[in-house]
């Protein structure tokens, strides 16, 4: 076998988030939240530095700033005080400036910015694997059990609500996968890129696609292909892996758009 | 074109006000919204078989009573009660659907439903054709016009065998002899389902004819009653002018009158009014 074990990691570690990032980023799309997205991106570097500072697993605060974060920007919208919009770029750079400020005072400074910035799926480690496939396994079953009330609100929340959806929690539950699927991204395509992930699958998809649970599925399989593609890329020329993927994500969302739209558009 | 519904048709009679007929009933209902009252002491109710429809001018609060009494809002006071176990279908005022959701209207109906019998397709075809929308179970939403959004919307709440259907300005969006049609539709689903109807609108002429009673809110009670009796009100005419409710006193004049002959051209009146047709002023004085 010419593909080395690191290789192997890799492409696992990578179609693993993209498996749940195609489901979860279509919701992305449909909501309308990319820029939500980038603030759980940036501010997760908050918590990677957060977590040398402590002393304890990355992963660990990282998911917990994203789920503070989501919960913030959750109340901001629901408050109106403030125009969502500008709140939370607010959010985002500035847990973002307040990592990289952090980082700074770490004495230990052989932190790798890059990888964190980038992705370093290349060096992901058995380790990583378990967390990937385990965060992605319980956000795929959540996201099964909450699909309809889910779709139901994003067609319409007042009609949702007379029908029954409890649309708060159903919310709060999306927000939390994000949260989750952003922390298990950051290791693939690094902070900056995560948002890629999510929407660019998902938006080819929706070329392509007649009917939401398409669309969905779909997106995996774009995410995976992706990755692969990425990763080749990576491995035979020399490119920087996680930007390799969102490059080559891109590059299958022209080629939707390009060809897929007809078929979809002009149907009976 | 077809003609409007008419109030004085025959039709299942309601029992007058007993306990067991009511849907909902809502007492001294007051919202404030960021400091600003938006409704105060608001009562009202709806019984099974009836039209009620809310009217009043833009921003009186009517879309907010809908919410309050649909459970989305909570009331800063007063209490809505409503049967138990009662089943609401709504259709809201305005349904955009994100064109980035690819959506068929036979998905689109599914939502409602859960995972009851009426998710079959056969049901779903039923009620499209039920509302005058038949064949349009696979063609997708963002295809759809106004007129048919409304019919697909509302096939979406008589899927869950409502008691009540809260309608939210149903013909927006909607031509003028849709409109009509629309309405007819209404007062044809009431009559076969035997469910009541809340609708809101701020149209006034058709909708008139197509309600049993009236609500005319501007952040209060105004006046609340029949058709005929509302528009004769004062307080109907503070709010919407005199030369109004003197077309719609008109309106009703005509529409009375072409019932007691049998045989008058209703179409005729009906355009003359409900267009605005100044001429329709003269005939009343």
């Amino acid at each position: 076998m010419g593909i080395p074990d690191f290789m192997l990691r890799a492409a696992l570690a990578g179609a693993g988030v993209a498996i749940v990032a195609g489901p979860l980023g279509a919701f992305v799309v449909w909501r309308r939240m990319a820029y939500f997205g980038e603030a759980l991106a940036h501010s997760s570097l908050l918590g990677v530095v957060l977590g040398i500072v402590l002393g304890v697993l990355p992963w660990i605060t990282v998911l917990g700033v994203s789920v503070i974060v989501a919960l913030l920007l959750y109340v901001m919208d629901r408050s109106k005080r403030s125009t969502l919009d500008a709140g939370i770029g607010i959010v985002a750079h500035g847990a973002l400036a307040t990592g990289l400020v952090l980082l700074s005072f770490v004495e230990t400074a052989r932190v790798d910015l890059f990888a964190y910035l980038f992705g370093d799926v290349l060096a992901a480690t058995p380790h990583d694997l378990w967390l990937i496939y385990g965060g992605g396994t319980a956000v795929m079953a959540v996201m099964v059990m909450f699909w309809n009330p889910m779709l139901s609100v994003v067609v319409n929340e007042e009609v949702a609500s007379v029908e029954g959806v409890n649309v708060t929690r159903t919310k709060l539950v999306h927000l939390m996968m994000l949260a989750v699927v952003v922390a298990a991204a950051m290791k693939v395509v690094g902070v900056l890129l995560i948002v890629a992930l999510l929407i660019a699958p998902a938006s080819a998809a929706r070329q392509l696609s007649r009917s939401p649970e398409q669309m969905a599925i779909l997106a995996s399989v774009i995410g995976v292909i992706s990755v692969i593609a990425g990763l080749w890329a990576s491995y035979e020329l020399d490119t920087p892996a996680g930007p390799s993927i969102v490059v080559a994500a891109i590059g299958l969302f022209v080629l939707a758009v390009c060809f897929g739209n007809r078929s979809v558009r002009s149907a009976p | 074109m077809r003609g409007l519904p008419t109030r004085n048709r025959p039709r299942i009679m309601i029992g007058q006000m007993t306990e067991n007929n009511m849907l909902l009933d809502a007492d001294g209902v007051a919202v404030e919204i960021g400091g600003q009252s938006i409704l105060s002491q608001v009562s009202a109710h709806v019984e099974s078989g009836e039209i009620v429809t809310l009217i009043g001018p833009n921003g009186s609060g009517k879309t907010t009573l809908v919410r309050v009494l649909l459970g989305v809002l909570k009331p800063n006071a007063g209490r809505v009660a409503a049967k138990s176990g009662l089943r609401i279908g709504y259709v809201p005022q305005r349904l955009s659907i994100e064109t980035s959701l690819p959506l068929s209207v036979g998905r689109f109906l599914k939502f409602g439903v859960g995972r009851g019998p009426n998710r079959q397709r056969g049901k779903r075809t039923a009620v499209l054709t039920e509302v005058g929308a038949q064949g349009l179970i696979d063609a997708r939403m963002h295809d759809l016009s106004g007129g048919e959004l409304q019919r697909v919307m509302l096939a979406r709440a008589l899927l869950r065998d409502p008691d009540l259907l809260v309608l939210d300005e149903p013909v927006q969006g909607v031509d003028i002899n849709g409109q009509a049609e629309i309405y007819n539709l209404i007062t044809r689903i009431r009559d076969s389902r035997g469910c009541g109807i809340l609708m809101v609108s701020h149209d006034l002429h058709l909708v008139m004819a197509a309600t049993d009673r009236v609500i005319c809110l501007n952040h209060h009670v105004c006046c609340a009653g029949k058709p005929e009796a509302v528009t004769r009100d004062p307080a109907f005419e503070n709010i919407f002018g005199a030369e109004v409710a003197a077309q719609l006193a008109i309106y009703h004049h005509h529409h009375d009158h072409t019932h007691d002959s049998g045989g008058a051209p209703v179409p005729l009146d009906h355009s003359h009014t409900y267009q605005g047709d100044t001429g329709a002023h003269t005939h009343g004085d």
